[in-house]
């Protein structure tokens, strides 16, 4: 079994079935860790930084409570192997807010009462973000379509779509 | 320093939950979330078989795995008590309640047979996977209908199963009447299914001392049943649930992860965590299956002269669940005529529970489809119908209610709904390809209230520390707490700090059946009260903290009459006339619930009642392979909870029901109301614009074709 | 999920000589392998990323037609403005999959290569002859409301669950594929196989074979076309029977059909009959119903599942009305148009 690992991981291939160096980005800090490549980024973020923000609610892709932001899109961390994202920006929900100011998604949510138990929250919040970035949604049917991507069981669906188009409206009146 | 009124937050207003910034920020740390030093993952191997024995385990390959510290089956398990009364909590129902691991007999499919334990949840996982397990199968029946033939009255039921009461002679008067009609009505088994899945983080503290961080509804519930199964004194368990991402009644009990968990911990004397799968969500507790006949008849006008309302539910084959089901019906219409038997049969699954208003959002639910075909048939509007045989007070049990605005729910939200314009005949509403329909139903839940401590301490500096063992599982419980100490004491809540989810605290019952607001509430305002009378005593200048503990003492006014909320739920589908796809467009639910005492929250508890019954409606249902005795829709890809795109327009009243006698605080609690009787309106909305009675939940399309 | 070396070459030659060996899988976008590694039912022992190589461009060809990049991700290529303007088929069937998370990170190759969500090949207590052949099918006699209707063997009542394979087989897209072999290039109706009595084979895929590409030819059919899906809830569920429809009309003749099936079968179901059928023929319901009973001809259900003939039927005959219309169904007003 070969162990080597190679620091410089963008031009060689790593072959290895131990840990692998990996460098992320994760809300503006450098980190760099070595794992195994059968740790997946939201279990990366859970157990060994300690972000429990970012929540496992399936681990299986079918759920959306594990939304982050990876250089600015969306995707469900359950499903990343970690390290398949070598040399990303990662935002997860400790991310969003800046200088102890909530993020404009967060003050929104806590307005319209877009949450209760909490747990599917900062997965809807990235998301969210991660909706804005794509410029696509702008009326209330596609932001309804375009969150359908995050359960919520507790059934916040229509403060979320409240939340997020007072952010929109705020976004384009820029 | 004075406590003044008028400058902090008074009960009504819709403020902000207090616990919004750790829930949007994601500093709420759940029960998976909380680290713990050396800690050890577990992962549960679950039965592929209903019934049966463990013939043999072969976990070699798995302790073969680096990082597997351990392997836990019923071969190696610590000594565990033998009588069952260590393994009852205080929720179980009669009967024998499941002991994890204990032996080799497999009860239900999904079973836990094993608990491989690492130091990474990684390496726990991949042992998990490599854990082989022989069994002789046995015969298994999870199919209700063929168990529907052995259906019983359990000689010894729930504390808390209402027995219904009949009156007059019910089925003759049926066989005598001129309209009538007798329909059966099914609802699957439904999963709680909260984001959360369940999970436990043992933390082993030394000196037989254990802190469990446990997803629940009652941290001492937890502690108790801790203590008992595993020999330990109380005060050397702490349970602790400040967060809980949702549950519906799946933390009432402790599920089995706890147990595991502190089982694992025990035997290696080392902090471990037990995270279930979305997939072993569905191995345990449901809302149980239920057949429901409903048999009703009226005289020429309309009025109701017979009802006749039985009802089956499914339990497991070790413990005896019973839900009062056939009772809303019998209490919420005049009838001089009614009759409901309730019993239950069993299958092998696990032992069905308590899911958001157990009883009625299935009996309520089911025996409103049933007054909508009655309606047709006496040829009456459906809402009208309700309006016509409307009871003042309790009619099963023949007492007045301490208040019932159910009249002005119906009015206005009929009012709001437009429901003036609505044309009887089926099919006769339609836009563009789509039917139109317009459904109503009616919602009743009880209004408890417990006695229960709150402890307050005042600090010399003004700050608030307000306390309970309660819970918040999305509830609200912390703005309640913080809202009702600042309306009693006329602080701002930037002042006052709420602690709950700790067997620690002042003593409380699971948090479950609407009643933690008004009990609470209660609490937190006597006990306010009595602090703001030791501060006036002390010339309102304190140098220590002053701290109470309070239950609200005396009875209840008028003791002997009925407590319940009640609503009016209307709903607009829209059918596709070929494809069967429905679009529930608008709901209005116009709610009597007393005092609300945070609009805001409460609005939002309604919104979720009313989103798992669209879920109930046309989504949810367990699938069961009977040969295999298995759930085969584990996961949330093909179990459907409704999302975004499914939840239109939704309009939630609130009744003005002012009530003084109901608790203390004049409120009645609304985590569960929602969802009782929506899903009728929307099946009801479906006859209307199709003219097609599904009887048999969920909708779903296949149904309409 | 089982442990596993892993390799990220950088250049396709070397992905090529890594995937040749024994129980290794390619990696890109991970939302279906991923998924199966963690239910045990994939184990490979050696994944190789190939998210680095160069296959991710969206390409004009020469003479028409666009060259979809097998790592582009679904998102990406849904919204390109090419596809977005002259297959806008394309785009709306990759849009009504899935989620947005998922289709940011899901790749065109990965798309194409995704495995059935039967629930039995899911679980492994269970018996799947595609998972482990000669174990029989659970499906068959058991709980099989999401099965297919048609094409299955006694073997296998499993189908593919993509959207964007849908409409790649109604626009008859061309899958570009390198190997140990060297490159060909097959058509998407070849690509995906029937289960016969070999369902562990999804497609015709050999051993070390990449996907790395997918070619559009220039057709456009963007003035009459739908992508017409129907599922248990109105988002984020698998097709219970989808229709891609795209047609070339002279005023109401029917110069050229299309269409396809999703949700009903082990690949996407098109039938020549059911086109050249309507090829020549005036729009109308009844043309439209003939095509649908040659599509369905030989439909066949089993059980749970029985409902999806019926709803097929009228689902083409909606779906070919939305297209001639020039009124594709709308992935956000979910009335069906």
């Amino acid at each position: 079994m070969d162990t080597r690992t190679h620091d410089d991981t963008s031009d060689h291939a790593v072959v290895t079935r131990d840990t692998l160096t990996l460098r992320l980005t994760v809300n503006g800090k450098p980190r760099q860790y070595a794992i195994e490549p059968w740790v997946t980024l939201l279990d990366l973020l859970r157990e060994h930084e300690h972000l429990t923000g970012t929540k496992k609610g399936c681990d299986h892709g079918q759920c959306g409570a594990c939304t982050v932001l990876v250089d600015g899109k969306r995707i469900n961390s359950c499903l990343a192997l970690a390290i398949c994202k070598d040399g990303a920006q990662v935002t997860t929900i400790e991310g969003l807010a800046v200088c102890d100011r909530l993020h404009p998604l967060q003050q929104a949510f806590m307005d319209h009462d877009a949450l209760q138990c909490g747990y599917c929250t900062p997965g809807q919040i990235c998301s969210a973000q991660g909706l804005i970035n794509e410029g696509h949604a702008r009326t209330r049917d596609e932001v309804r379509e375009s969150m359908s991507g995050n359960l919520c069981r507790c059934g916040c669906y229509t403060n979320i779509t409240d939340a997020i188009m007072e952010v929109l409206e705020q976004e384009g009146a820029r | 320093m004075a406590i003044s009124s008028g400058t902090g937050v008074r009960i009504g207003d819709p403020v902000n939950r207090v616990d919004g910034v750790a829930k949007v920020t994601g500093r709420a740390r759940y029960a998976a979330e909380h680290p713990a030093p050396d800690l050890l993952y577990g992962w549960v191997v679950s039965s592929a078989i209903a019934k049966g024995r463990i013939v043999a385990i072969h976990d070699h390959a798995a302790r073969e795995v680096p990082r597997v510290v351990e392997v836990i089956t019923h071969l190696n398990r610590p000594d565990t008590p033998q009588s069952d009364s260590c393994y009852k909590d205080d929720v179980a129902p009669p009967g024998r309640p499941f002991r994890p691991l204990y032996d080799e007999r497999i009860l239900f499919n999904m079973q836990p047979v094993a608990l491989v334990v690492g130091e990474t949840l990684e390496a726990a996982r991949y042992g998990a996977s490599l854990v082989e397990v022989e069994y002789a199968a046995e015969a298994h029946n999870t199919d209700f209908r063929t168990a529907l033939d052995e259906r019983f009255v359990p000689r010894e039921k729930r504390p808390m199963f209402e027995q219904p009461q009949n009156r007059g002679d019910a089925r003759s008067a049926y066989a005598r009447a001129s309209r009538k009609l007798s329909a059966e009505y099914h609802l699957p088994i439904h999963f709680h299914n909260p984001m959360e899945m369940h999970a436990s983080t043992v933390v082993w503290e030394g000196g037989g001392k254990i802190t469990v961080y446990d997803k629940s509804q009652g941290s001492q519930n937890v502690q108790r049943y801790l203590a008992h199964a595993f020999g330990l004194a109380l005060e050397d368990v702490r349970v602790m649930n400040q967060y809980v991402g949702g549950a519906f009644g799946s933390g009432l009990r402790p599920q089995y992860q706890t147990y595991l968990a502190t089982l694992a911990a025990k035997k290696l004397a080392r902090s471990v965590r037990v995270v279930l799968t979305r997939q072993q969500m569905f191995s345990h507790v449901h809302r149980p299956e239920a057949v429901q006949s409903v048999a009703l008849a009226t005289d020429e006008t309309g009025r109701l002269q017979a009802i006749v309302n039985d009802a089956t539910t499914s339990t497991s084959r070790f413990e005896d669940n019973m839900e009062t089901v056939c009772d809303w019906g019998l209490m919420n219409y005049a009838c001089p005529n009614a009759a409901a038997e309730s019993t239950i049969a069993r299958i092998d699954t696990y032992t069905s529970g308590d899911m958001r208003a157990p009883g009625a959002a299935t009996g309520m639910t089911l025996f409103e489809m049933a007054i909508d075909e009655m309606a047709y048939e006496a040829g009456i509007d459906p809402l009208q119908f309700r309006l016509t045989n409307y009871s003042d007070k309790n009619a099963m049990e023949d007492s007045p209610f301490t208040s019932k605005a159910l009249r002005a729910a119906y009015l206005q939200g009929a009012a709001a709904f437009g429901w003036r314009k609505r044309t009887a005949e089926p099919r006769s509403m339609r836009e563009g390809r789509e039917l139109v329909g317009w459904g109503v139903a009616t919602g009743m839940w009880e209004a408890l209230y417990q006695k229960m401590p709150a402890r307050v301490k005042l600090l010399p500096g003004g700050e608030i520390e307000v306390s309970a063992a309660t819970s918040d599982i999305g509830t609200g419980t912390y703005t309640v707490m913080a809202q009702v100490a600042a309306d009693t004491l006329g602080l701002p809540l930037e002042k006052i700090t709420v602690r709950l989810g700790d067997s620690d605290l002042p003593k409380s019952p699971v948090e479950g059946g609407s009643r933690t607001a008004a009990s609470i509430g209660a609490a937190v305002q006597a006990a306010c009260q009595q602090v703001a009378e030791k501060l006036r005593a002390a010339k309102g200048r304190i140098e220590k903290p002053i701290e109470v503990e309070v239950t609200p003492s005396g009875d209840l006014a008028g003791k002997d009459k009925s407590r319940a909320t009640h609503s009016a739920v209307f709903a607009e589908v829209r059918v596709d006339e070929e494809l069967g796809v429905v679009r529930i467009t608008r709901i209005v639910s116009a709610v009597a619930a007393g005092r609300i005492i945070n609009p805001k929250t409460a609005r939002s508890q309604i919104l979720g009642g009313i989103v798992m019954g669209v879920g109930m409606a046309l989504h949810e249902e367990g699938l069961i392979d009977h040969g295999l005795g298995r759930f085969m829709n584990h996961n949330f890809a093909e179990y459907h909870v409704p999302v975004n795109a499914d939840i239109y327009d939704i309009d939630v009243i609130f009744v003005d029901e002012p009530d003084s006698e109901v608790t203390p605080l004049g409120v009645k609690g609304v985590g569960e109301i929602g969802i009782v009787g929506t899903a009728a309106a929307i099946l009801n909305a479906i006859y209307h614009a199709t003219g097609k009675r599904v009887r048999s939940l969920p909708a779903t399309l296949d149904k309409l074709l | 999920m089982n442990p596993f070396s892993y390799a990220r070459p950088t250049g396709i030659t070397e992905a090529v000589r890594e995937g040749a060996t024994r129980h290794a899988r390619f990696l890109a976008g991970g939302t279906n392998l991923v998924d199966l590694m963690k239910e045990n039912v994939e184990q490979p022992e050696r994944l190789i990323d190939i998210n680095r190589l160069p296959l991710k461009k969206i390409e004009d060809l020469e003479g028409g037609g666009l060259r979809l990049g097998a790592l582009a991700t679904n998102s990406e290529t849904a919204y390109d403005p090419r596809v977005a303007r002259h297959y806008p088929l394309l785009s709306a069937a990759i849009l009504s999959g899935a989620s947005p998370q998922l289709r940011n990170a899901a790749t065109n190759g990965g798309n194409l290569n995704q495995r059935t969500r039967c629930y039995y090949f899911y679980d492994r207590a269970t018996a799947c002859n595609k998972r482990e052949p000669g174990s029989g099918c659970g499906a068959l006699g058991g709980v099989n409301r999401i099965h297919a209707i048609l094409g299955a063997s006694d073997q296998c009542i499993a189908t593919h669950p993509s959207d964007m394979c849908v409409a790649l087989a109604a626009l008859d897209a061309q899958v570009r594929i390198t190997g140990p072999a060297g490159d060909r290039v097959i058509p998407l109706t070849d690509y995906h196989r029937l289960p016969d009595d070999k369902p562990w084979l999804d497609n015709r895929l050999r051993p070390g074979e990449l996907v790395t590409a997918i070619d559009l030819p220039p057709e456009d059919f963007s003035e009459h076309y739908t992508y017409l899906k129907l599922r248990d809830r109105l988002s984020y569920a698998f097709a219970l029977v989808s229709v891609a429809v795209a047609l070339r009309l002279d005023g109401k003749r029917i110069s050229e059909a299309r269409i396809a099936l999703g949700g009903v079968a082990h690949k996407p179901w098109r039938s020549p009959v059911a086109e050249s059928g309507l090829a020549g023929e005036q729009v109308s319901r009844e043309v439209f119903a003939n095509a649908a009973n040659a599509l369905l001809d030989g439909a066949v259900g089993h059980g749970d599942n029985d409902f999806k003939i019926e709803l097929a039927r009228r689902a083409i005959i909606r779906a070919l009305e939305q297209a001639a219309n020039g009124t594709p169904q709308s992935l956000f007003d979910k009335r069906i148009s």
